[in-house]
């Protein structure tokens, strides 16, 4: 897919931030994207806010304070993946020629704690088979099995990340921390320890999407968005985002992410060897492994021994979640795909300063959310 | 009066010999659980009902530390994966909560057990696993 370029990203921060609203963040961050753009009223045609837990009309309570309504205003839901949902949305909208710019955001407040999601029956709360880390527990373990994945190995991507974190402003935790104290923390659901889960928390992300257009003069290339892929789950897999009661004795069910990654490769007429930098899932330590394998940036089977050889962290040959990732950032549901687009979009820039990935030209983003939806979107320029 | 009521009816039956509800489409073979209307594989409607084994292995398993939202019963407890020998994976509880007290690959018995007591003195029981007997220490 081409002719579809980024002009302007903004972010509010993700952390907790107490009496700002939902919609206070929203604005922050549309009006930084916008502003970045120079994109004002009557200067895009439709919206698309990511969001799950936001409510009626999120969307249009952020537009709204701004002055900047009539246009369409859309609220996707997609579990974790709602921004890339709305990414794209929009950018199918652009080149089929509905529009020639368009906002997309995401924004979201979480309540602490385990994610209470109105997916599960109440009968499946009651029954306890509602809890998310049990779910992401079982797949930890299974790594363990077919991966060879050692908890050693999951405090590790605990501590690459949060090392990359550390100098980024908008995660919430920036500090480093140490194998030891990640294994020191509780044990939430055997194989995975407090420090291995990212916190459901608070923040927004905004790009505004437009035509392609001729460049002028010395301007430097936009970012250009090369694809952008939302799939759902195929039946089968019982340990899939979609947390059926049963599946298949198959293992050979591919994932949402599988299918997604294809479909986004081809798009955009790339392969995982030309991927630069990449920000994927990692709700938990597991979860970025499992994301290796998956899209492709290893073999199956080969995720241990891809984080082992240092790749995966700045100054390795594929960096992924230089941002620090969801365990550095924390996770606002509606708007954690978009908080990644945002990083990718000032790394492909050359932006990102201490945490810059050098030459960086072509990105990949990963989320996958309940549902189950797996968003995987293509960056270069 | 209390009574012991099921966690969600037509999930499993009680008794001394408990079984998994479940179903089988007659199109592509595939065995279901819960109960399904239509095949989730292959989309065909109709699957028959059968009452699947109450024997399987472990696949998968965790213990979960702290009460999850909407979740009354004791903490830690058991959550699993069972295959059973019609090519499925269940989901489902187990009444062991010491993940190191379990084996991959261990055989696994259906049992019905009590969840917690809901507010009009009810019993609530659900389905889960146990181990068919127990593993000697490594």
């Amino acid at each position: 897919m081409s002719g579809v370029v980024i002009a302007g990203v903004g972010m509010h921060p993700f952390g907790r931030f107490e009496g700002v609203s939902t919609t206070d963040m929203g604005v922050h961050a549309v009006r930084a994207a916008l502003r970045e753009a120079g994109v004002g009223k009557g200067g895009f045609q439709a919206a698309f806010c990511g969001t799950a837990y936001g409510g009626v009309a999120t969307g249009h309570k952020v537009l709204s304070r701004l002055g900047l309504t009539g246009m369409p205003i859309v609220d996707v839901e997609a579990g974790c993946a709602s921004g890339g949902a709305a990414l794209m949305l929009a950018a199918g909208a652009i080149r089929a020629g509905q529009y020639d710019t368009v906002l997309v955001f995401g924004v979201e407040k979480m309540p602490k704690g385990i994610i209470r999601s109105s997916f599960f029956e109440p009968w499946q709360e009651e029954a306890g088979l509602a809890a998310t880390p049990s779910f992401f527990a079982l797949r930890a373990q299974r790594l363990t099995v077919t991966s060879g994945v050692t908890k050693e190995h999951l405090a590790q991507v605990v501590v690459k990340n949060r090392r990359h974190g550390a100098s980024n402003t908008d995660a919430m935790y920036q500090k480093e921390i140490s194998a030891e104290d990640v294994l020191a923390s509780r044990v939430v659901c055997e194989p995975l320890h407090l420090f291995m889960l990212c916190s459901p928390n608070e923040g927004a992300a905004a790009v505004v999407l437009t035509r392609e257009g001729p460049r002028t003069g010395a301007s430097p290339a936009p970012v250009t968005l090369a694809g952008a892929v939302l799939r759902s789950h195929l039946p089968g897999a019982v340990l899939s985002e979609s947390t059926p009661l049963s599946g298949l004795t198959d293992d050979d069910v591919p994932s949402p992410t599988t299918l997604a990654a294809t479909a986004a490769f081809e798009e955009a007429d790339l392969g995982p060897s030309d991927l630069d930098v990449v920000e994927c899932q990692d709700t938990d330590a597991a979860r970025e492994l499992m994301s290796y394998e998956e899209i492709g940036l290893c073999e199956p089977g080969g995720s241990a021994e891809l984080l082992d050889s240092g790749a995966t962290a700045l100054g390795g040959r594929l960096p992924v979640n230089p941002s620090g990732g969801l365990l550095s950032k924390g996770e606002p549901l509606g708007a954690s795909a978009l908080g990644q687009v945002v990083e990718l979009v000032r790394q492909l820039r050359g932006e990102c300063g201490s945490r810059q990935v050098e030459g960086a030209r072509v990105a990949l983003s990963h989320t996958v959310g309940r549902g189950a939806n797996a968003g995987v979107v293509i960056l270069t320029r | 009066m209390t009574a012991r009521v099921m966690v969600r009816d037509g999930l499993f039956t009680d008794g001394d010999v408990p079984a998994l509800l479940g179903s089988r489409c007659p199109a592509c073979g595939a065995s279901h659980f819960p109960r399904h209307d239509t095949c989730p594989y292959c989309a065909t409607d109709g699957p028959l009902p059968t009452q699947l084994s109450g024997t399987g292995t472990l696949w998968a398993w965790t213990a979960v530390t702290s009460a999850p939202p909407g979740y009354q019963g004791p903490v830690p407890y058991g959550v699993g994966v069972v295959e059973l020998p019609e090519g499925i994976r269940v989901i489902t509880h187990l009444t062991v909560s010491d993940p190191a007290a379990l084996v991959l690959g261990q055989p696994m018995q259906l049992h019905v057990v009590p969840l917690h007591t809901d507010a009009d003195g009810n019993e609530v029981v659900t389905f889960s696993f146990a181990p068919v007997a127990p593993v000697a220490a490594p």
